[in-house]
């Protein structure tokens, strides 16, 4: 009997041991004269048990992790041997941090293997495209504007609106681009989506195109994501062969083909018109709005330009309805998001869920709080670009009008965690320099700003004109926010100005509790 | 596959290889960052020269080139070290403890973050985000992601980086 095995290929769990772990196994089994298959799969993101090593039984999958080199010999005679083994988690869709989440875009993550599109469509794959080419365009964008789909990239923009306008406008050429920039720290959903289930994207790339009556497409994705570049590209390959892409989509009439491109490290890019110049080779310079890409997109042409997630939630939206989508969520919040949990905490990892969940819940519940073991104190979410929030606002909902007004924001979805050793006055000055280091220098309130805010940080710290160098940074804070011409100097104030109104006491200022005494 | 910093031992600058590698994408739409990654994956870096070379099979400007090659952080314009680690420097890496391990390899290496030691054998770089932030801090040696970094692992990096 051939003992059937999955580990993770996903780029964090290569991080952590996974090839010596597969490599470790497979010496082991060699020694101990055993037959073992390993399917090499994504990740299910549960990364603090990563390298997994799950085992194929009668019963469903079992887990095991985390897994060293060292614990090959004996997990592989416990695994022989039907046994106990000190790694053993139990079977994995019964862990309970998997099992509370609703997974629907990462449905397939961690179960299939990336490069084979016989086991896509073994695992309900490619089933929301047959029923778009059933539909036919007009329905399809109906069915994705019901959904309450909203880009999950960070804007939050409505899909279905997006898709509706590029498909109005007749043009010889019409395009599709899937931003797979991801350079949120804190965030990975899009990078365990193309390692893990890149048909997905693929699927809801092809469903888009057929919608719009597109017939190219692009994945941007930035080069520091060798491994889910390289995934991406095996995909289309395979789904080239198997007529998913190419002139007749699956036996119908429309044609569509798509290809990877990579970034060249610019933080900036992953703003869509800064994207699209890139694509166009370019400097990665922000366009001014309008005209939308929808209108005139990439060189010129409409076109829809999404999240990797976004088109990725589109399958199971064509497959189960807009309305089953649509069921989850809150307010005008629709659906579930991927939300990825990083940073100091125990339990790291990608969680998705409908919206509505509470930051506290998050954090403390699900993320178990730090690694270090030591107080949470502020939690960044949404990226580089998106507030600090103390405990006392743990009771946001996961929800994009929540967040708003509180004046944060939940960009692409990634929360991270710091303990009570985190200076706030370091982290607002950090903010600026990454702005100052990443603006494309297109617009004066980013470019200048962000060095000037550095500047006026650093007299705050030192003391100097304290009151004044206070208005003077929320002055400048305003004209970043107003007057920049893209999120990244729009958005810059976000960290900068929770910090300073949160954690004043790291500025410098007497402290709210010392105020008040 | 094009790959930003890979373990390849790089050709050292040649006119017509550079002109392959820039036929070679040419045709494509938005060809320039294609050609320009083909270069640095062939050469480590894009020589000054190819700036023109570009330019002329384009039909843009050289200024245009180089301000294209020089907007982007990827793009090397002179040979790295022998090995490239990359340290993130992002949030969630800072709230793991990133800082005092880029001290610390700054502090091994003899400079400071951006720069290649004396030997030639390592560059240090700040990479601002590796995708790893929940198995943070995280690292990446001439391609490899390495992730939950601590002291040790990272002095095992940079011994395995300095042979």
């Amino acid at each position: 009997m051939t003992l059937r095995l999955f580990i993770s290929r996903d780029a964090a769990a290569i991080a952590v041991g996974a090839e010596e772990v597969t490599a470790a196994i497979r010496a082991a089994a060699a020694r101990q004269n055993v037959a073992v298959e390993i399917v090499r799969t994504g990740s299910r993101g549960l990364y603090w048990l990563e390298p997994m090593v799950e085992a194929s039984t009668p019963g469903g999958r079992v887990a095991y992790g985390p897994v060293a080199p060292r614990d090959a010999e004996d997990l592989l005679g416990a695994l022989i041997g039907g046994g106990f083994h000190a790694l053993r988690l139990g079977p994995t869709e019964e862990i309970p941090w998997l099992k509370r989440q609703t997974r629907l875009t990462f449905a397939r993550c961690g179960l299939v293997d990336p490069r084979s599109l016989d086991d896509y469509r073994a695992h309900a794959g490619a089933k929301g495209l047959e029923r778009a080419l059933a539909l036919g365009p007009a329905a399809i964008v109906e069915e994705v504007a019901q959904s309450g789909l909203r880009g999950r990239g960070g804007a939050g923009f409505p899909t279905g609106v997006k898709w509706r306008t590029a498909a109005q406008i007749e043009a010889p050429q019409k395009y599709i681009v899937c931003n797979a920039d991801e350079g949120d720290s804190g965030t990975f959903a899009d990078r365990m989506i193309m390692e893990g289930d890149p048909f997905v994207l693929i699927e809801g790339m092809v469903i888009a195109s057929i919608a719009v009556g597109a017939t190219k497409g692009y994945v941007y994705i930035r080069s520091e994501y060798p491994h889910a570049a390289a995934a991406m590209e095996a995909a289309i390959a395979a789904a080239r062969r198997s007529g998913l892409l190419g002139s007749r989509i699956a036996g119908s009439s429309f044609a569509f083909d798509m290809e990877v491109r990579v970034g060249a490290g610019a933080y900036v890019c992953g703003e869509e018109t800064s994207l699209l110049d890139s694509l166009e080779g370019k400097r990665g310079q922000v366009r001014v709005k309008p005209p939308l890409p929808a209108h005139k997109g990439l060189f010129g042409r409409p076109t829809v330009i999404n999240n990797v997630l976004s088109f990725a939630s589109v399958p199971i939206i064509l497959d189960r309805g807009g309305a089953f989508y649509r069921d989850f969520g809150m307010g005008s919040s629709r659906g579930t998001m991927p939300i990825q949990l990083a940073g100091n905490i125990k339990h790291g990892g990608l969680f998705e869920t409908a919206f509505g969940i509470t930051l506290g819940e998050l954090v403390e519940d699900i993320g178990s709080g730090t690694r270090s073991g030591r107080p949470v104190r502020a939690v960044q979410v949404g990226g580089p670009l998106g507030a600090y929030f103390p405990r006392t606002l743990f009771d946001t909902p996961f929800d994009y009008e929540a967040f708003a007004a509180r004046d944060g924001l939940i960009g692409h979805g990634g929360v991270v965690v710091f303990d009570d050793t985190v200076d706030m006055a370091k982290q607002a000055r950090f903010a600026m320099e990454f702005c100052a280091f990443e603006s494309c220098g297109k617009c004066t309130p980013c470019r200048v700003g962000s060095t000037r805010g550095m500047e006026v940080i650093d007299r705050i710290v030192r003391g100097e004109n304290r009151a004044a160098n206070t208005a003077l940074l929320e002055d400048l804070c305003n004209t970043m926010k107003f007057g920049s011409l893209c999120a990244l100097g729009g958005f810059t104030p976000y960290p900068v100005m929770s910090a300073l109104n949160y954690f004043p006491e790291d500025f410098g200022a007497p402290s709210r509790l010392q105020a008040a005494e | 596959m094009q790959q930003a910093h890979s373990n390849r031992v790089h050709a050292p600058w040649d006119k017509d290889i550079a002109i392959a590698c820039i036929r070679a994408h040419r045709d494509r739409e938005g060809p320039l960052l294609p050609i320009l990654h083909a270069l640095q994956e062939e050469f480590g870096y894009i020589d000054e020269a190819a700036e023109l070379l570009i330019a002329e099979a384009l039909n843009i400007s050289r200024a245009e080139v180089h301000g294209v090659v020089t907007f982007y952080h990827d793009f090397r314009r002179r040979p790295a070290g022998r090995h490239v680690l990359k340290l993130c420097r992002a949030e969630a890496c800072q709230a793991a403890g990133g800082d005092v391990l880029a001290s610390h390899a700054e502090a091994r290496l003899g400079v400071a973050m951006g720069n290649t030691s004396a030997d030639g054998g390592v560059s240090l770089e700040p990479v601002y985000c590796l995708g790893l932030c929940a198995t943070a801090p995280s690292a990446m040696l001439d391609g490899r992601p390495v992730g939950r970094l601590d002291q040790e692992r990272l002095d095992a990096l940079l011994t395995e980086a300095r042979q």
